[in-house]
């Protein structure tokens, strides 16, 4: 589904990845983990193709499209969905007619007819409740005095309602409290299917304790410099990233 | 600027849709301006002797009068001798009923999305249109009568309604108001005028919708608008021209009494032609619009401003009984090369009066958009409150926006509010929305309607699902 393949990228002059590899198949969770400043948001954005980035080396394949060559709105509707780490504010624009728009220009790419109003409110409703999302908030403005607990849900909820075929989750589970964390989790567990792929970027363990990851990747100063399954991530909560670095040093 | 600006930029094509020109033919008068000009408007109009006096009055004090000069504005230098007063669509005589109508005007009028006939009487409003200078048929007159309720040209108001007229006209901006009131005092052709009786609540939307079609003429129309006490209206106004490189004279006067206890609500939707990317062409728009409150009174002005070279307009509500309460809420947008100067005056005189001030402005491409306001309490305005908030949007890094608030209280009980705030349309922003599958230009298109959200949400739903699209329209894809 998704394949990486040496991939550099800097902001300004500042190289931050480094040469990634990476292969996702369909039905995987990928864990990415690092210490700060590795570049792993770096990495989500540029996936979803965030022109702050340069990307200067490497391939990027996506649903057999070469995912560089296309705008972020294209790679959008192909199935990529980026859930923000710090998800912006749109003043005067309900989250309803947000959505309704974002799902039906989805729609439109697919060469789907649009969603009537009757039956998108309707999908609306279902998918709030599926995410524990309280059905008002998708009556205010998009993210507008939501607390941190609610804009992630909200980033949650979009991701239930655009189904992806591959979501990056850009360290969905900071600043959240357990009850969130595991709202959170929940809903991208249930939202797991055999068809579709999901990266997880975390600073923590403890978001693994309810998405269960097939890989574990290390991220450090813009490389992948170790991969492992769900056991490297228990060892990195006990033990940290020395030794990893320290290894990859040698 | 960033390579995204750039493109976004280029991008602002924003069509105008309206910019065709309909093939009537049309009964002109040759350029200029003089006293015999205006014997001739007045004999055109068939008017009685006190209106050519009033006419004649107002153009010698025009002639006394200076050109305003202190708006925010580069105003190319205006000849007001190469402006054809008068233009009028020919056509056989009065008109028995619909089916007499030039099919060519239908036709254009259709193509404005105005049909005058059952779409009407479905939408359920009645208008008056004004094509170039006269006012080509007013709907639904007779079920308005009905109520009393006086709906037709200004021409027409002067030759059946002398009394209400003489009354009321230039009661609340005299000819002697400013340049432009003084000009249209002099040369109007034509406008809507309004009548609602003692109690009456007017049980349709009325509208107004004005079309500049030929060429090299001025557009002077007058709309005269009277609540009479517990009444209530809902006006609304448009205004489209076609595509021309040259420049044309937009200057209106609308007066407005609301009586005791009354209530009017006045819409306008502005989408005159605004010139083309380079600036070339376009309308200029030099408006004088207020209104006057008795006791109780409540006057409601909301603008939605798209179109235009240039702009030079401040709907003002003088809120002389006591209690009265005057509204007004705007977007102005301004793109390209178009400048803008808009704003409102409240001038509080009554006792407990109340007053709320919303403007949006919105600057994209080399335009430039000012807000000017004027707060004053009179002395004997007890416990007059009032609340401003001006927001300025700016999309791109060529544009500007300007804030002229002019407070100015004499009464120590009054409490005054102003609240100011500009913004850019962030890339963070426009990314958050292309991730989730938006175009950069339904995103642009999204964001700024949210952010005029509190002023589109007092239009007439209609209208208000029309100044969306048009606002998306005239951006067609510009941010920074």
């Amino acid at each position: 589904m998704l394949s990486v393949k040496n991939l550099h990228a800097k902001v300004g002059d500042k190289e931050i990845l480094r040469g990634i590899n990476l292969e996702v198949r369909a039905g995987e969770v990928h864990a990415i983990m690092g210490p700060n400043g590795s570049g792993k948001s770096t990495f989500a954005s540029v996936l979803a193709g965030n022109e702050k980035f340069e990307v200067t080396e490497g391939t990027v394949e996506f649903m057999g499209k070469n995912l560089l060559d296309l705008s972020i709105e294209e790679r959008a509707c192909m199935g990529l969905f980026l859930g923000f780490q710090y998800p912006v504010e749109i003043p005067g624009v309900t989250m309803a007619n947000f959505m309704k728009m974002a799902v039906n220009e989805q729609r439109k790419f697919r060469g789907e007819e649009p969603l009537t109003a009757g039956e998108f409110l309707r999908m609306m409703r279902e998918t709030s409740a599926g995410v524990e999302l309280d059905s008002k908030l998708t009556s205010r403005a998009v993210n507008e005095g939501f607390s941190g607990g609610e804009k992630k849900k909200n980033e949650i909820f979009q991701m239930a309602m655009l189904d992806p075929k591959l979501a990056v989750l850009d360290e969905t589970d900071s600043g959240l409290d357990i009850d969130a964390l595991r709202i959170v989790a929940t809903g991208v567990t249930k939202l797991h299917t055999p068809e579709n792929a999901t990266i997880v970027i975390t600073h923590y363990q403890r978001l693994l304790d309810y998405i269960v990851p097939d890989y574990v990747h290390v991220l450090y100063k813009g490389q992948i410099i170790y991969s492992g399954d769900k056991s490297l991530a228990l060892k990195l909560e006990k033990e940290g990233y020395d030794w990893l670095i320290n290894e990859h040093k040698e | 600027m960033a390579e995204k600006d750039k493109d976004i930029l280029d991008n602002i094509d924003g069509e105008y849709k309206y910019g065709f020109t309909t093939d009537i033919e049309t009964e002109t008068i040759a350029r200029g301006l003089n006293e015999d000009v205006i014997r001739l408007i007045s004999a055109k109009k068939e008017e009685p002797e006190w209106m050519l006096e009033r006419r004649l009055k107002a153009f010698r004090h025009w002639q006394t009068m200076k050109l305003p000069t202190w708006a925010h504005l580069d105003i190319p230098e205006i000849d007001f001798q190469d402006i054809i007063y008068y233009a009028a669509p020919k056509q056989r005589k009065k008109l028995g009923s619909m089916d007499e109508v030039d099919p060519e005007l239908k036709r254009t009028f259709d193509k404005l999305g105005i049909p005058l006939e059952e779409q009407m009487a479905l939408a359920g409003v009645a208008v008056d249109a004004v094509m170039d200078s006269v006012s080509v048929k007013t709907t639904f007159r007779e079920t308005l009568a009905e109520k009393g309720i006086i709906f037709c040209s200004i021409s027409e108001a002067i030759r059946e309604y002398p009394e209400l007229v003489q009354k009321y006209l230039g009661s609340v901006v005299p000819y002697t108001d400013n340049f432009y009131a003084a000009l249209n005092a002099a040369v109007f052709s034509d406008g809507s005028f309004c009548y609602i009786p003692k109690g009456v609540r007017c049980p349709m939307e009325l509208s107004t919708y004005f079309r500049i079609n030929a060429e090299g003429t001025g557009q002077f129309e007058r709309t005269l608008l009277v609540a009479d006490e517990g009444a209530y209206v809902s006006y609304l106004e448009g205004c489209t021209a076609p595509r021309r490189d040259e420049n044309q004279l937009h200057a209106a006067v609308v007066e407005i009494v609301v009586e005791k206890d009354a209530e009017v609500k006045y819409s306008t939707v502005q989408n005159w032609y605004p010139g083309d990317k380079e600036g070339k062409g376009g309308i200029y728009n030099f408006v004088t619009k207020r209104g006057l409150c008795r006791e109780g009174g409540h006057l409601s002005w909301t603008q939605v401003e798209t179109g235009s070279a240039i702009t030079w307009k401040y709907p003002s509500c003088v809120l002389m009984g006591d209690n009265s309460v005057g509204e007004f809420y705007s977007v102005a947008m301004t793109n390209n090369y178009q400048q803008a100067d808009t704003g409102t005056k409240m001038i509080h005189i009554g006792r407990n009066t109340r007053s709320r001030i919303v403007s949006k402005g919105i600057s994209a491409g080399k335009s430039q958009n000012a807000y000017r306001g004027l707060v004053r309490v009179a002395k004997g305005a007890d416990n007059a409150r009032n609340y401003s908030q001006c927001d300025s949007l700016l999309i791109g890094d060529k544009c500007g926006a300007h804030t002229f608030p002019e407070i100015s209280s004499h009464n120590p009980t009054a409490v005054l509010e102003h609240e100011a705030t500009t913004s850019k349309i962030s890339e963070e922003q426009l990314f958050y929305c292309n991730q989730r599958g938006l175009s950069t230009e339904d995103a642009v298109g999204l964001i700024v309607n949210g952010y005029a959200r509190e002023v589109l949400a007092k239009l007439p739903m209609e209208f208000a699902v029309e100044a969306q699209k048009l606002l998306a329209l005239s951006l067609e894809g510009s941010v920074g």
